[in-house]
């Protein structure tokens, strides 16, 4: 076992590395010399030369980037262009702020999901299966934007019952916080419903339709019993896993909530960044993701390693 | 016997499995009320898309300062934006770009895509390995995130958006094919084609190819509703379809600001819009894929 | 084979944990009358089975036969109330222990399917719930019955010593994955049994094991059943294990019951046509290509649910007259309990052949001695370092021009391995040396002229696999005639004609995908393929093996007919060594990787022979009447991951040498008779007066 996490975990940091390589050199090709984007069109050509040496951008590449490297290495993760001061307090308050986005989303989403795709299993091919499925996969491919709109439109225009933005200044109490959330969280949750129920009711339908379920039926077990022992402990395995993979999608899901609803999480954070092409809070935001994603599929792999039989003997022996 | 079997044999489980010629498939869908009330929106969309401007009451650029922020009347269905021009020409008209970036993007990442996911599943070992890690890589990002990196790196445009989408999804795909060639890969019909001296490039097209191309079919239609979630949502955030161009994602950027002063017309109906678009993609989808698995 | 029937209402064995199996105890444990099964399949009623009537006795052990599509394993899903979604019982009755499981529904269900009826199923892996340990899959069936959990694990242990499983502690401790077939299906007989049912249904139970292991399970079954006196019901497409384990039996074909009675009389004096083409289908002992050919039965198996106005064999018989078009025939009686549904079952035995009995196809009496194929020291390895195999392990032989070498042995034992190598498919390791006709051949494809591609091909186990879906009948045969021979326009088209004449399809079929075609006329499109080129040597793994027995010997007769036109040799594979027999010339077994025995078919055949080979004879029961004594094997068949130290054999070998030699020195391929070699420590002598009562040297 500890070898196949080191081996994973190995794999992880390589995957991070070539990622931190892509960032890199996409934020080089932004178009525009840093200096210039801060300081704006009328400051002299002399003062945005001294502003770019300041910057250390006009270093050769490979320089800038074993400086940016060994900096988070050390949990330096740079200066921004925009405040000039260091990235780390903004990237911990979004990731912050987003983490309580995105737990939220997700303590609503996996049960519901699950619940959702194995109630579609067990009456599959009847009305409430074709309701779930095609509902979920509607829901997951409305984009949030627009969905969003919707509920801002219906709940916080015409019934006047939400509020319509999800900030809130700071020290409000966390049940007024989380009121604010309740619209930004359902575009989420629209989205990622689709997926889980989805791959839920997959997998149970194949197991249902298994012969090992043919042979706890025929053993005379009640159809519960054989459901909740012998299907769903086979079939919601694989869940795991989307649910992981999902990580990487809510992600891409809050810099639309975030924005729609002017909430200040990491999406937004990376957006500014980009749009002001402050290169070091970009870079920091969007390693920070995917370290974030990477935990997420490591932890979930672990998961399905150890509750899968199967796969713990071939790891362990 | 034909492929017509009710039972499988020996002695297997009783499986009643139908074996349906291509023509009949087509019937069968044509019968899905599903099938058709998706068809019948999709084609709406398209006629805009061709035709919108002819169809458009109103230029959809043409500011009238003096009516801006009308709500809905019997002038204007859908009323008028911040510049007074009409939102029902907009969404008419609005519906080319999504419908010629989201298809192209996609078939892009298909034809990519299935170029490499034969490579890496007929192949497999080394390359197989090499390409995975990258694709693993990319795949680490969200979508829209990877997106909008390349996009603010090169500059919006909408052969900006279609490249960056299609190389998005090109490993997505790729991964899909290489399932499925592995699959196949695993049939002797493989190794009596090495049998009589072809080469690997007429093995990948001549014999695997049509074998994965219902495969390709359905996923190429799923992908398509991303295609057309991911334009839109990039437009929203800015780096798709540029003002004053109408478009769905981005007129709705451009207004959702005033949903507080309750203009709610200039955004909902784009968003409606969208939102019929990939219901009516998906509805399509899902009786496509129905009728390929019955 | 005939036990004495027992008479009604005796007595049931010891009460289960549960008490006595619910319902009645007098009359038959199951009695199936007019029993009418339909499929719901694009909105139409497909009937599959058609008024079926039969009765298991108390203490009887009854066998349904048939070959697929004949309806038997819905029959048995039918009984416990399991059919597909799209399928219903549409007529008739069924009355296990005098209940009646189409009147029930929850608990009585249940019930009745915890104490009074259980299944055995064809896959013991898939059965078995993958992440649930065995032991607590068998002490379920004791929770059910009400025992708390310590005594249900106690009961679920003593189940897995009942079917001889010697380490039970650690068996209970497994995951399914972690057992092999023979293991998984004792644990599934364990469960079946462990609520001690009136009624065991056992549906193909040892189809997916090797020979030696279904041999065990099959002693285990017929043991247990004498010790807990419960009624069998055992569908099997076998004819051969039917007979060894039944009472009595009936013949399914088409959904219907064609032909019934006691097994000995069934398969002895059968009064159906189809039984009686159906046993001649099956090469017999002392059957050999060279003296004639199989008696096929002509046609098609009909394609379930479809409706036939008369007797549902009428197309494919030969003694077929009017009034079998018109009027389903009704079951006569022809002799003490024996039915036939037949008009003329009283010619019935006097069926005409299809093919000359004893024709002399050849004459070549001379043996072969030109060797085509040299291999010498052919090793491979799959993987590396710890989890390396060693599937072939320093063989070496020698196939004669126009001869058939058959390649026996059982599941890992290297066969297909050592084909795909020859053909290059594969390459073997370093130093491994193949000639073909003097030249070397390339460890891989790529390395190989043409010259080589043309004169090496192969026919597939399954001809779905072997042949692309997607294309039409007419590409897939043109395709070899352009590639190999070269050929084009009219001259390719000429070929393909005579191609498909020799193959026996015709002109129509060419049009069709292979989809649209039946098992046995897929199989003669790879046949046509493989020989396009115009081979010199065709490997053919397995070609029957995924057949219907009764398209099984028109296949083997083809084969037959093409090797004496073509003058093509043959690397024969089979795990049916009745088949092996009717065409090989010389038979190598293997085990593990190595050769064990090689030499002319007749005396490997005969003996003596290595301990292996006798034990793999004896473990396939005949339908020749003949009690064998079975040499029983000790142990599973190793991983070859792990091969045993010494002779590879020596774990589970009866013979094996007190002196310890076996466990510590690998034998070597000796020449004990002239062109016949066993690696074996014991003397040719020796072996010869241990197996001198043997059953194969009767023959």
């Amino acid at each position: 076992m500890t070898r196949y996490l080191l081996r994973r975990v190995g794999l992880a940091i390589i995957t991070l590395w070539i990622l931190s390589l892509i960032v890199f050199l996409a934020g080089q090709v932004l178009p525009g010399d840093p200096g210039r984007a801060v300081l704006g069109p009328f400051a002299s050509e002399s003062a945005v030369r001294t502003y770019d040496h300041q910057l250390g951008v006009d270093r050769p590449l490979v320089v800038q980037y074993l400086g940016w490297i060994g900096g988070l290495l050390h949990g330096n993760m740079g200066t921004s262009y925009t405040y000039r001061s260091p990235v780390e307090p903004f990237v911990v308050a979004a990731l912050g702020n987003s983490a309580k986005l995105a737990l939220l989303a997700l303590i609503i989403i996996i049960p519901l999901g699950i619940a959702g795709g194995v109630l579609a299993a067990l009456y599959s091919g009847r009305a409430i299966d074709r309701l779930i499925s095609l509902g979920g996969l509607a829901a997951s491919t409305v984009p949030e934007f627009v969905s969003g709109i919707v509920l801002i439109i219906v709940f916080g225009i015409g019934l006047k019952v939400l509020p319509i933005t999800a900030a809130t200044p700071p020290g409000t109490p966390l049940p007024d916080q989380l009121e604010h959330l309740i619209l930004p969280v359902i575009p989420l949750v629209l989205v990622l419903f689709g997926y889980i129920a989805r791959m839920a009711r997959a997998g149970t339908v194949e197991a249902l339709d298994s012969d090992y379920a043919r042979t706890a039926t025929l053993k005379g077990l009640r159809r519960g019993t054989v459901v909740w022992r012998h299907v769903l402990r086979n079939s919601l395995l694989p869940t795991i896993t989307v649910i992981a993979t999902q990580t990487g999608y809510l992600i891409g899901g809050l810099v639309v909530v975030e924005t729609l609803f002017n909430y200040q999480g990491i999406g937004r954070l990376i957006l500014n960044a980009a749009n002001g092409k402050d290169f070091p809070m970009l870079e920091a935001g969007v390693l920070v993701i995917g370290v974030v994603y990477m935990v997420a599929t490591l932890i979930a792999d672990v998961l399905y390693t150890t509750l899968n039989p199967r796969l713990r003997v071939a790891v362990n022996s | 016997m034909t492929a017509d079997q009710l039972t499988a044999a020996p002695g297997g489980a009783a499986v009643a499995h139908a074996y349906a010629a291509p023509p009949a498939q087509w019937r069968l869908l044509l019968r899905k009320p599903t099938f058709l009330i998706g068809a019948t929106i999709l084609g709406f969309w398209v006629v805009c898309a061709v035709f919108g401007h002819l169809i458009a009451p109103f230029d959809p650029l043409a500011q009238q300062l003096l009516n801006k922020n009308a709500a809905p009347s019997g002038a204007h269905w859908f009323g008028t934006d911040p510049l007074g021009r009409d939102v029902l020409s907009r969404v008419i008209v609005g519906a080319r770009d999504i419908l010629t970036i989201a298809p192209l993007a996609t078939l892009l990442g298909a034809v990519l895509g299935t170029a490499l996911g034969l490579v890496m599943g007929y192949f497999g070992g080394v390359i197989d390995t090499v390409l995975g890690r990258l694709v693993e890589a990319v795949l680490a990002l969200p979508v829209v995130i990877v997106a909008f990196l390349f996009i603010v790196a090169v500059g919006p445009s909408s052969l900006t958006l279609i490249i960056v989408i299609g190389f998005i999804f090109t490993p997505l795909i790729a991964r899909t094919v290489r399932t499925a060639v592995l699959v196949e890969g695993q049939q002797d019909y493989l190794s009596s084609a090495r049998l009589l001296g072809e080469r690997p490039g007429y093995i990948m097209i001549a014999e695997i190819l049509p074998n994965v191309l219902p495969v390709i079919v359905v996923e190429f239609t799923v992908r398509l509703g991303y295609a057309i979630f991911a334009v839109a949502t990039l437009s929203f955030l800015g780096f798709g379809v540029q003002q004053p161009t109408p478009d769905w994602g981005g007129d709705i950027a451009a207004n959702y600001g005033l949903l507080g002063a309750g203009y709610w017309w200039e955004t909902l109906f784009p968003a409606l819009a969208i939102a019929s678009l990939v219901m009516a993609l998906n509805l399509v989808t899902d009786s496509i894929e129905q009728v390929l698995s019955s | 084979m005939t036990g004495p029937q027992s008479p009604p209402g005796t007595e049931p064995g010891e009460p289960g944990p549960a008490g006595p199996a619910a319902g009645s105890t007098e009359g038959p444990t199951l009695r199936v009358e007019h029993l009418e099964i339909t499929y719901k399949v694009r909105g139409q009623d497909r009937p599959v089975v058609r008024d079926v009537s039969f009765e298991v006795g108390r203490r009887e052990s009854y066998g349904l036969v048939g070959e697929s599509g004949s309806g038997k394993s819905t029959v048995a899903l039918a009984l416990v109330r399991y059919l597909a979604r799209n399928g219903r019982v549409s007529g008739g009755s069924i009355s296990i222990n005098g209940l009646n499981p189409l009147a029930m529904s929850g608990a009585k269900l249940r019930d009745l399917r915890a104490r009074t009826v259980s299944m055995v199923y064809q896959e013991p892996g898939r059965a078995l719930n993958p992440s649930m340990k065995a032991g607590r899959q068998i002490a379920e069936v004791f929770q059910i019955a009400g025992l708390d959990r310590h005594a249900s694990f106690e009961r679920a242990e003593d189940m897995l010593r009942r079917v001889q499983i010697s380490d039970p502690g650690r068996v209970m401790d497994r995951y399914p994955h972690e057992l092999s077939g023979g293991m998984a299906q004792r644990v599934v007989i364990a469960m079946a049994l462990a609520a001690e049912p009136a009624l065991l249904i056992l549906d193909e139970p040892t189809t997916a094991l090797d020979a030696t292991v279904e041999a065990e399970i099959l002693d285990l079954v017929a043991g247990l059943r004498q010790e807990m006196s419960t009624s069998v019901l055992f569908i099997s497409h076998n004819l051969a294990v039917v007979a060894k384990m039944c009472d009595r039996v009936g013949v399914l074909y088409a959904g219907e019951l064609i032909e019934e009675g006691p097994a000995d009389q069934v398969f002895s004096a059968s009064r159906h046509p189809y039984t009686v083409g159906l046993l001649r289908c099956i090469p017999r002992r002392g059957q050999r290509k060279d003296t004639g050919r199989l008696d096929a039965i002509p046609g098609f198996l009909p394609q379930p649910g479809r409706v036939m106005a008369g007797c549902v064999f009428a197309e494919r018989c030969s003694l077929v007259v009017d009034e079998c078009r018109n009027e389903p025939p009704p079951p006569f009686a022809v002799g003490a309990e024996h039915t036939a549904r037949c008009y003329r079952h009283e010619d019935a035995a006097e069926l005409p052949r299809t093919t000359l009995a004893d024709q002399s196809l050849s004459g070549q009496a001379a043996p072969l001695t030109e060797p085509i194929v040299t291999i010498r020291s052919l090793n491979k390895t799959f993987g590396s370092g710890d989890g390396a195999v060693l599937a072939l392990r320093d063989v070496s032989l020698t196939i004669m021009r126009g001869e058939t070498l058959g390649l026996v042995g059982e599941s890992g034992s290297g066969k297909t391995t050592l084909a795909r190598a020859l053909l290059g498919l594969i390459a073997p390791d370093h130093g491994s040396v193949m000639d073909f006709d003097g030249v070397a051949l390339a460890a891989s494809l790529r390395g190989r002229p043409l010259e080589q591609l043309k004169a090496l091909q192969i026919v597939f186990q399954n001809p779905d696999s072997a042949l692309n879906r997607r294309r039409s009948v007419r590409w897939l045969i043109s395709r070899p005639l352009h590639r190999l021979a070269g050929l084009t326009g009219s001259r390719l088209a000429e070929r393909l004609n005579d191609l498909v004449r020799s193959v026996r399809m015709e002109q129509r079929h060419l049009s069709l995908r292979p989809g649209q075609l039946s098992g046995g006329l897929k199989q003669r499109v790879a046949i046509a393929r493989a020989f396009g080129g115009g081979p010199r040597l065709v490997v053919c793994d397995e070609p029957t093996s995924a057949l219907d027995v009764s398209v099984q010997a028109a296949i083997l007769n083809l084969l037959a007919d093409l090797q004496a036109k073509e003058q093509v040799t043959y690397l024969f594979i089979s795990h049916d060594l009745g088949v092996v027999r009717y065409l090989s010339d010389r038979i190598a077994v293997l085990y593990l990787g190595r050769v064990m025995e090689i030499g002319p078919a007749e005396e490997v055949f005969a003996g003596p022979h290595h301990p292996y080979t006798e034990a793999l004879l004896s473990a396939v029961p005949s339908l020749d009447g003949q009690r064998t004594e079975r040499i029983k094997l000790t142990g599973e068949i190793p991983s070859a991951a792990n091969p045993p130290s010494g002779c590879v054999f020596h774990t589970r070998c009866p013979r094996r040498l007190t002196t310890g030699v076996c466990e510590t020195v690998e034998p070597p391929l000796d020449e004990v008779e002239p062109g016949h070699f066993i690696s074996c420590h014991i003397p040719l002598d020796e072996l010869r007066q241990l197996q001198l009562p043997g059953p194969a040297a009767q023959s």
